[in-house]
């Protein structure tokens, strides 16, 4: 039988439907279309897949498993060496992963590892799976601070060992970025509701409302509540701004705040308490996936207009391929080699007290071109003089990254911090404290959610292996 | 879930509350503040922190009744329940080597005001505050001033009593009789701007307390941000981390007060229809 040359393609929700609502873009394999996928994979000899996981997988033994239909086996596969499948199945950049290293994909199409494990992890969930029993205590007792993918793994990991853990989260909800960064439409909030569940039952307590740093520091968790190593996993923190005129004007946002308003607030109903700009011309600054998912989020919201712009071209925009495909499919419009230098606001030449002045109306940019690789091997973009220009708007979101929280940092002795504000590790997430481990973003600043997860998965090994007196080499 | 423990009309618009919230009583210090939520699916608001009983696991907040959640706020009664109160947020006002103080408060900016003059008096400083109202039936907390306070002098707009006008007056005056240390004023941002203003021919520092727009209060959306007019130029901070105290002559207050009436359309909408509600209900 050939090989089919393309993947099975994910059914998704019209491009013309879904830029109107909230629900799920992608809506997942049938078991005929995840079998016959899973047919594509030629179980070659050297998985080269597996080396492209950061959390190496055995790829072609679950898919082996697809294939023969055994789909609980493939899902116990999976979650050897990953805890939160269903959402990394739809998260992960696959193509500069996994699937950048398929063997199929030197002819053909790449085998589609990430929709499959997206389909065993929905499956298996979607069955009523008995409630998980927690581990035998060992009676140790550990902090997590923060509740996003590497917190969650890391206190996952660490319960099914017996350890009691307990897991600090600064909002009112937990999830950290999974429910306040990435989108509904992109990761439905009930996929991490159930992950949580799931280490609840395990007997993880999840304590929100808790700032560390504030509420109680880092030491107080060691001396007064008794806990014997801290994980901190706080994510990435302080967005960034670019520092141009016009950037306090009223519609201007952090692509944080914007999507935090959205996901975590709900400011996408019909009457919420918190309040969001909709509709109008939306400018969105930067080309990662917070990029996307906030150009995603306006066009949602009732946006006439949404543009994205980037200052590199399409060859080097980071988001996820698949989700720069959804955008463009959804009308989104991508200003590319262009940066902005201002932001321009009303202003009322006789009425100081016009409700609309100190409002955006336009954005100011300077065309760029590609100039020599940077020390990543990027193609440093260079500003074309003279070439500025105008683009009217109404809102600007700045996604153009964060820094590291400052909390902890402020608030903690004997940890050493890097020159960009994140903390030091080696490749098991100890920092410089005895201890205290550490992993995710407020590490190596914004990154994947499966890295981040990677780190809290070995963290725990290493929180483990440190209060069990083992060697960690 | 958080219990009220008491609750008490300060005047016709403004409550006070005892909130039972052990972790941040045993940690807040003047100047800091919270985040709530008054139900499941309520918007984030900060407040101040007035008081803290750490022995009885109890923090003290006042607010004014202005919008939707503070409507609803003002709604829920001794016993009832908040569904989040987090904190404490920002930095604490910083009282160390200060001598002798003026603390003006303006309005419900009192309230925030009072633990200041509070700690700066058990630090053993000299404190004259000067808090400022529109009329008399809107004064707060008068006696709980002059007990920490080593001169109270009380304004209101409308001359119905104390001194008639504003702050800026008797704080002009004092500046020009006596010297002080510092400067810590609390109130509407407009208010804040002129004490600025009355304060700089005398050079004397001036801290504001600056109260923007937030959503986490842990410095992660950047709504709070604001210009502080740096002598190398202009700097981003954000209020929620790095305040919410400020240097009064670095604060850019004409941006803070364009920025705090972004949505002042959806405010004053959203505060009608929670009005009309809780009147139909009734």
């Amino acid at each position: 039988m050939a090989i089919d040359p393309k993947k099975h393609e994910m059914p998704v929700q019209e491009p013309s439907v879904r830029a109107h609502n909230f629900s799920e873009v992608a809506l997942g394999y049938s078991e005929e279309t995840a079998r016959a996928e899973a047919a594509r994979c030629l179980n070659c000899k050297n998985r080269p897949c597996v080396e492209g996981c950061p959390v190496n997988i055995r790829i072609p033994d679950f898919i082996a498993l697809v294939k023969t239909g055994d789909f609980e086996g493939a899902y116990d596969v999976i979650t050897e060496a990953s805890s939160l499948p269903a959402i990394c199945g739809r998260v992960c950049p696959q193509e500069t992963q996994c699937e950048s290293k398929c063997t199929l994909g030197i002819r053909f199409e790449p085998v589609g590892i990430g929709r499959l494990e997206r389909y065993v992890a929905d499956r298996h969930n979607e069955q009523a799976a008995e409630k998980k029993t927690p581990a035998e205590p060992n009676g140790h007792k550990v902090a997590v601070i923060g509740s996003g993918p590497s917190g969650l793994t890391c206190a996952g990991a660490l319960a099914k060992k017996g350890y009691k853990v307990t897991v600090f989260e600064a909002l009112h909800k937990a999830g950290g970025v999974l429910v306040y960064g990435i989108p509904e439409f992109r990761l439905p909030k009930a996929i991490v509701a159930k992950e949580i569940e799931g280490l609840q039952e395990l007997g993880v307590t999840i304590a929100t409302n808790v700032i560390i740093g504030r509420t109680l520091t880092v030491d107080e968790l060691f001396e007064e509540e008794g806990f014997e190593a801290v994980f901190i996993g706080s994510g990435a923190g302080l967005p960034s701004f670019m520092h141009i005129p016009g950037e306090s004007l009223k519609g201007v946002y952090s692509a944080n705040e914007f999507l935090t308003r959205s996901n975590l607030m709900k400011a996408y109903e019909d009457l919420p308490d918190t309040p969001i700009m909709k509709g109008g011309k939306v400018v969105v600054v930067g080309g990662g996936n917070v990029a996307m998912d906030a150009a995603r989020t306006a066009l949602r919201l009732g946006a006439e207009k949404v543009a994205i712009v980037y200052r590199r071209s399409m060859e080097e925009l980071p988001a996820r391929r698949e989700e720069v495909e959804h955008a463009e499919e959804e009308g989104i419009e991508f200003d590319l080699l262009m940066n902005p230098v201002e932001i321009l606001g009303y202003q009322d030449p006789e009425d100081p007290r016009n409700e609309k002045n100190g409002f955006v109306t336009a954005i100011r940019c300077i065309r760029m071109e590609l100039g020599e690789p940077d020390e990543r091997g990027r193609r440093r973009p260079v500003e074309i003089p003279g070439s500025e220009f105008t683009m009217e708007a109404d809102t600007v979101i700045m996604a153009i990254g964060t820094t590291p929280n400052p909390l902890i940092r402020n608030t903690t002795e004997g940890i050493v911090f890097n020159r960009r504000g994140g903390i030091e590790t080696d490749e098991w997430g100890r920092s410089s404290r005895p201890g205290v481990f550490a992993g995710g973003d407020a590490v190596t600043g914004a990154a994947t959610v499966i890295s981040a997860m990677g780190a809290g998965k070995k963290a725990a090994e290493a929180i483990d292996r440190y209060l069990m007196g083992e060697d960690i080499e | 879930m958080y219990r009220i423990l008491k609750k008490r009309s300060l005047n016709p618009t403004v409550t006070e509350m005892w909130i039972e919230a052990p972790l941040v009583a045993r940690k807040a210090k003047a100047g800091q503040f919270i985040i709530l939520r008054v139900d499941g699916d309520g918007e984030r608001i900060p407040l101040t922190v007035a008081e803290t009983r750490p022995e009885d696991g109890a923090v003290r907040i006042i607010f004014q009744i202005v919008g939707a959640t503070t409507f609803k706020l003002n709604e829920k009664h001794e016993g009832e329940y908040l569904a989040d109160f987090a904190g404490p947020l920002g930095e604490a006002t910083k009282l160390d080597g200060l001598h002798k103080v003026i603390v003006a408060g303006g309005g419900v900016g009192s309230a925030i005001a009072l633990p200041v003059a509070r700690a700066l008096k058990e630090a053993g400083a000299e404190v004259v505050s000067v808090i400022g109202f529109r009329s008399k039936d809107l004064l707060i907390l008068e006696d709980e001033f002059r007990a920490v306070s080593d001169r109270l002098i009380i304004t209101t707009d409308d001359g119905s009593y104390g001194l008639h006008g504003n702050v800026t007056a008797p704080i002009k005056e004092l500046l020009e009789k006596e010297t002080f240390d510092r400067i810590i004023t609390i109130g509407p941002l407009i208010m804040m701007k002129f004490v600025v203003a009355a304060a700089k021919p005398f050079g004397v520092p001036v801290t504001v307390s600056m109260n923007p727009v937030m959503i986490d209060g842990t410095g992660m959306c950047g709504g709070c941000r604001l210009t502080l007019h740096e002598e190398d130029g202009p700097v981003v901070r954000f209020a929620c981390v790095d305040g919410p105290d400020f240097d009064g002559y670095k604060v850019d207050f004409d941006e803070a007060m364009s920025r705090n009436r972004m949505y002042m359309p959806f405010e004053r909408r959203a505060y009608e229809e929670t009005c009309n509600l809780f009147r139909k209900e009734a």
